[in-house]
């Protein structure tokens, strides 16, 4: 292999594991408040439809007399694509609520929650689509300024001469979207968050032990919905980040493709814990990334086939959550709702 | 008699200031159960006040009232003298009301100082907090007795040591009233002394404090005035000195109670079951049974006193087929059991091991199942309850759930009732039925009358005896002491998974067995 | 506070609930500017409206009787089974594999041993997910969906290589031969002298119903059943009572996913009569709206089943009819599942309240 072929692959793994980081740190917030949220993937797909459309909307030309399937929108510059963005969180968001509403408020069955949760974003989102676009389910082609351009990171240039480390900085870490950026900072963010504020002592409290934050005096409904609602914005982050910060530039269904899912699993593989996930969430990325680079490998006497590439990265998913997890300890108290007890 | 203080009884001297606590007209019920009824309560001020009554009688409602945990219905609280409205936990902390909880409200995985800050942050970076804490905590084991690393994680600490943080993380919210649930269930005699030392230290520097207990002993030993409890309402508050443990129980039960077992001397039998060097190494890999070893007889019944978690528990289980040994060897009759594998239950109730487990919630009972379920549970692969193709018969299950719901007085008296609408005591009846009537040769016990109330608990010990008179062994975990000295024949006392001694009920008393407890041998340390 | 009399808990409440799933439907299509009264009148009529509809609605019906079925089975276990889906595409693989190679005797022949490949598929895709969560603790909820996602890249390998029909451009298998043909509806309405339209519905629904019979039977009546539902309420305490967990996770994921497997028969042999890329289009999702509204109890999975035909019945006439995608009936299944599964003390907590404030006025 080349070197220019590690280089794009590293590449092609840092946009990959963008979405799944953001994802997956998105569940940490939830299920270190002692919410389990599998409806990860639906709030990522209508996070993507949602700063989709908004987007493509926004970015449209205002016309006096649109035709039939022609849309008027804005006009807007590069606004329109920001305008993008919180219309996706504000979609992610909408369903966190819907989920603390289940499962905090109503004390309800989490995982069945997020099942529906899922299912809801999978159906309105084509339908909403649909009747809007009327393409099949899809949005407009987002062009112009409902797209996120790549930045250059500063030196990029200057800095490519320097051997080894030069590359990977010119060509491998420069040159992204805000979005990776973002995702990547994340990281840090979230572990000071979590061990170093009152918040995060908080939070982490309240998925191990409810009860020692509510006869603290502090609301354990205040704390978890606060937590599933930060778990909302990551989620739409991750969201607006595949329809619009990637090649495919509009939304498309089921565009996720079991993304959210993977996250989850990443989470279990780092043990809820920031560093780890970002660890967790590459080493997703790059098995998505050769599984992209090599469709077919042919093996002289046995070719694999493309399908089974394409399964890899689910596969790979089981065989980590059987084979190396190990002893993942949960938070205690996730996945049961708060009753005081009598 | 008994001098009853109402409201309208204590002198009201003007000087002297107003109690800490004032209750009037506390009322709470849950649904069609009344747990709290008009209830009045006056607690003087630098007073160790105790509530006694039995399960149920709604003592720890009215406390959780108090805490804020919940809203009574209806009545006042006054804390020193100024009504005062609690809503949550945050107004009784903000009242000065500090809680121990008999379960503690700790945080496993966090470190003493974040426990103790958790709720009472200085500002949003935790830094400035648990600075100020660490030296808090300084001072305050200095003058109270409650040294505890500070930077321990509380999930590795002792459960005495856990407790002294529930007290420390009230004490740093500067409570002035503090409020003990069953405090002593968890600890050995020993300890419980320590914690009554506390006690009084905090009582002289002016600190209330109330002691939820059903140990009528700790009532007489440390409080000033005692308040009994029966069935949601106050019947009586006296002071402690004026009673007698007789009359405390006759006010909790409301009738003149028995507090020993009538009972024959044993006439042990042949030896039914040897335990050699029997040892359990638990799922995160530390021991939680040390190579144990002991004889259980015909006739007999084997006691196991110890402080909850010091390997009874794992005794049982690895007997009851549920967890497997790591060493050492178990014969029943001569016959050796496979101790290799965890999940043998059906294996050892086939040898004619019966198990009472000490959980009946966890363990013995299926809660959403009915009672004649229940009633066959662990025994449902019994010939006389099969049909064929793998059908069971329900009709014969249902006849045989009648029959055992009315040798053992179990009311109501509904196979078709869940068991979740079953009181505690005759939940442990349909556990005790199905257990004894399969006529196990060795019966294993763990905790018979934990949560039930004391008119079942004589019928049970009653069982167990006779039961024990039918020549059957029977080996009997318990943590109350006064349970294991009044059935036992003989007494084995567990510590930190071992076996720290072996005495005669007759040759021994709650100070011996107390120390022995703790993993101190008198008798050794004497010779 | 278990105090509320039976019809309230199984019939009021429910019931209420699913009003609310469907108001919301309702509040959905209000949304998107078509009128929910005409669409479900459309619906019912397309669906109930001529015995080429209810032939169509019973279709369907069959398709959610086995994967509900298969759902309930494995929550009466604790076991949430996602993988519906997958099992029923791998069920696919088993009906095709005993049609393709049998369909030259007789139906008689094929049909009984198609049921049982059917089962074996579903079931073997069922089986590493159960073993997984038995022995190593793996969230059988990501590996069910993970499995569902493995399944349709296998399908499309088997139906793009060694099952494809020779010479041919879409990935599908050639048609089954008359020996893999079973009666249609049509077909045994001639038996007894009935004239039915032909429809896909087939000797399949009758089996469905067999199997809501035996799954009874299974649950309430069987030793097994016993332990299963003790299993599900509490492992601790089933292995106090000698029940290996281990055996329960396994048979009951067989059982599970041999059920979902057996869907396949109803749309590959049934509709087809060859094995397609997506013949399961949804259905082992749509088990779980099924199961869950049927409170696991086989009568409810068959009422809930019946409506659901209804709904995707209707909802196909809905889309030929009006501006409604076929996307509407996946919002509402969404909607059903979250209401009877994730909300229903929205319902619950009210009524309990104002049926304790009744007892409490009146006593």
């Amino acid at each position: 292999m080349e070197w220019v072929d590690v280089l794009r692959l590293f590449d092609s793994t840092l946009r990959l594991a963008t979405p799944l980081l953001l994802a997956c740190l998105a569940g940490l917030f939830s299920e270190r408040a002692g919410i389990f949220d599998i409806g990860l993937e639906g709030k990522m797909l209508a996070a993507a439809f949602a700063s989709a459309a908004v987007a493509a909307w926004a970015a449209a030309p205002a016309l006096e007399n649109p035709f039939p399937g022609e849309i008027s929108g804005l006009g807007l510059g590069w606004t329109a694509a920001l305008l993008g963005v919180l219309a996706g969180l504000a979609a992610s968001m909408l369903l966190s609520l819907l989920h603390g509403l289940a499962s905090i408020t109503l004390r309800g069955n989490q995982l069945i929650s997020g099942v529906a949760i899922n299912f809801l974003a999978a159906g309105l989102t084509v339908l909403i689509a649909q009747d809007l676009f009327s393409r099949g389910g899809q949005t407009p082609q987002l062009t112009g300024g409902a797209r996120f351009t790549e930045i250059t990171l500063p030196l990029a240039e200057t800095l490519r001469g320097i051997p080894f480390i030069g590359p990977l900085y010119a060509d491998v870490l420069s040159g992204h979207v805000i979005f990776i950026y973002i995702a990547l900072l994340a990281v840090p963010v979230s572990w000071w968050i979590l061990f170093r504020t009152r918040f995060g002592l908080r939070l982490r409290a309240v998925g191990e032990n409810p009860g020692a934050v509510d006869t603290a005096g502090i609301s354990v409904t205040r704390q978890r919905y606060a937590a599933v609602l930060i778990c909302g914005v990551l989620c739409g982050l991750a969201g607006a980040y595949l329809s619009m910060g990637t090649s495919a530039a509009g939304f498309g269904r089921d565009m996720t493709a079991g993304r959210g899912f993977i996250a989850l699993a990443a989470l279990i593989f780092a043990k809820w814990r920031p560093w780890s996930a970002l660890g967790a969430c590459l080493l997703f990325g790059l098995l998505q990334a050769i599984s992209g680079y090599y469709p077919k490998i042919d093996l002289g006497i046995f070719v694999i086939p493309s399908d089974f590439m394409e399964a890899l990265p689910y596969i790979l998913t089981v065989v980590i959550l059987a084979g190396f997890v190990g002893k993942a300890t949960p938070p205690k108290a996730g996945g049961v709702p708060y009753v005081k007890e009598r | 008699m008994v001098d009853t203080l109402t409201n309208e009884g204590r002198p009201a001297a003007a000087a002297s200031p107003p109690p800490a606590i004032e209750l009037s007209g506390i009322s709470k019920a849950f649904g069609p159960v009344q747990a709290n009824k008009d209830i009045a309560l006056n607690v003087a001020k630098g007073t160790i006040h105790g509530i006694v009554g039995e399960n149920g009688a709604g003592k720890s409602t009215l406390m959780s009232i108090l805490y804020g945990f919940y809203k009574a219905d209806k009545g006042e609280i006054k804390i020193n003298g100024v009504p005062t409205e609690i809503n949550n936990s945050d107004d009784a902390i903000a009242a000065g009301i500090g809680m121990v909880h008999q379960h503690f409200m700790l945080v496993q995985p966090f470190t003493v100082l974040e426990n103790v800050i958790l709720g009472a942050e200085d500002g949003a970076l935790l830094k400035p907090s648990l600075a100020k804490a660490r030296s808090a905590l300084v001072q305050l084991a200095k003058d109270y007795e409650l040294e505890v690393d500070p930077d321990a994680i509380v999930g590795e600490l002792a459960v005495g040591f856990q407790q002294r943080v529930e007290i420390l993380k009230a004490l740093y919210r500067s409570a002035d009233i503090l409020i003990l649930d069953e405090p002593t269930g968890v600890l050995t005699p020993a300890e419980a002394d320590h914690l009554f030392r506390i006690l009084e230290g905090l009582k002289a520097q002016g600190k209330t404090i109330i002691l939820i207990t059903h140990k009528l002993r700790e009532i007489m030993a440390i409080t000033d005035t005692v308040s009994v409890m029966r069935r949601g309402e106050m019947t009586a508050t006296v002071k402690t000195s004026e009673t007698s443990p007789s009359e405390l129980a006759e006010l909790m039960v409301g009738r003149r109670v028995l507090l020993q077992v009538d009972k024959t001397p044993a006439s042990p039998g042949e030896t039914l079951m040897e335990v050699r060097n029997l040892s359990v190494i638990g799922d995160n890999g530390v021991p939680r049974l040390k190579s144990i070893s002991f004889d259980l007889r015909a006739g007999e019944i084997l006691g196991v006193a110890g402080v909850a978690g010091n390997g009874q528990s794992a005794l049982l289980e690895v007997l009851g087929g549920i967890e497997a040994a790591s060493e050492g060897s178990v014969t029943l009759k001569g016959q050796p059991l496979d101790l290799s594998h965890a999940q043998t239950a059906g294996l050892r109730r086939e040898k004619g091991i019966g198990h009472v487990p000490e959980d009946r919630h966890r363990l013995g009972l299926i809660m959403p199942y009915q009672a004649w379920e229940n009633a066959c549970f662990g025994y449902h692969d019994a010939p006389e309850f099969q049909r064929s193709f793998g059908l069971i018969d329900n009709r014969a299950m249902l006849t045989d759930a009648r029959g055992k719901m009315d040798r053992f007085d179990i009311r109501p008296q509904d196979p078709n009732l869940k068991a979740a609408n079953f009181s505690g005591g005759n939940q442990q009846k349909i556990v005790l039925a199905r257990e004894i009537e399969r006529n196990p040769d060795v019966l294993l016990i763990g905790q018979p009358t934990r949560g039930v109330d004391i008119g079942a608990i004589e019928f049970i010990h009653q069982q167990i005896v006779a039961l024990r008179d039918q020549g059957k062994a029977i080996l009997l975990v318990s943590v109350e002491l006064e349970e294991i000295l009044a059935l036992s024949d003989r007494i084995i006392v567990m510590f930190d998974g071992k076996i720290s001694g072996e005495r005669l009920p007759e040759q021994t008393d709650e100070n011996d067995l107390g120390l022995l407890m703790a993993g101190i041998d008198p008798r050794e340390s004497a010779a | 506070m278990n105090t509320l009399p039976k019809w309230i808990d199984i019939v009021l409440i429910p019931f209420l609930t699913l009003f609310l799933a469907f108001f919301v439907s309702g509040l959905v299509v209000v949304a998107i500017g078509e009128n929910p009264i005409r669409a479900m009148q459309i619906m019912i009529n397309g669906a109930l409206g001529s015995d080429y509809g209810i032939g169509y609605t019973l279709f369907y019906t069959t398709n959610f009787i086995f994967t509900g079925l298969a759902v309930a089975i494995a929550f009466h276990a604790a076991l949430f089974n996602i993988g519906g889906e997958g099992q029923a595409a791998l069920g696919g693989v088993g009906v095709a594999i005993v049609a393709l190679s049998l369909d030259g005797t007789h139906w008689l022949i094929t049909f009984p041993l198609a049921i049982l490949s059917a089962f074996v598929f579903g079931a073997l895709w069922a089986l590493i997910p159960a073993f997984l969560q038995a022995r190593r603790g793996s969230h059988i909820v990501i590996t069910t969906i993970m499995f569902n996602y493995i399944a349709a890249k296998l399908l499309g390998y088997l139906l793009n290589g060694p099952l494809k029909k020779p010479a041919w451009q879409a990935p599908e298998t050639r048609r089954f031969e008359d020996g893999a043909q079973i009666p249609f509806m049509k077909d045994i309405g001639e038996w007894v002298g009935l004239e039915i339209t032909r429809t896909p519905l087939n000797i399949s629904f009758f089996v469905a119903l067999i199997c809501c019979y035996l799954v009874w039977l299974l649950i309430w009546r069987s030793r097994f059943g016993y332990e299963l539902r003790a299993f599900g309420h509490s492992e601790n305490a089933a292995v106090y009572a000698g029940i290996s967990p281990f055996r329960i996770t396994m048979i009951t994921m067989i059982l599970s996913g041999g059920l979902a497997g057996m869907m396949a028969l109803n749309t590959v042999m049934g509709e087809q009569q060859k094995l397609v890329l997506d013949h399961v289009q949804g259905a082992g999702f749509v088990g779980i709206a099924v199961a869950l509204m049927g409170r696991s109890h086989p009568i409810g999975v068959l009422l809930a089943a019946v409506l659901f035909g209804i709904l995707y019945q209707g909802g196909t006439e809905l889309a030929f009819e009006m501006d409604i995608s076929r996307d509407m009936i996946i919002t509402i299944q969404a909607l059903v599942i979250l209401f009877m599964g994730a909300l229903e003390n929205l319902v619950r907590y009210p009524v309990e309240n104002t049926y304790m404030r009744m007892l409490r006025g009146s006593g």
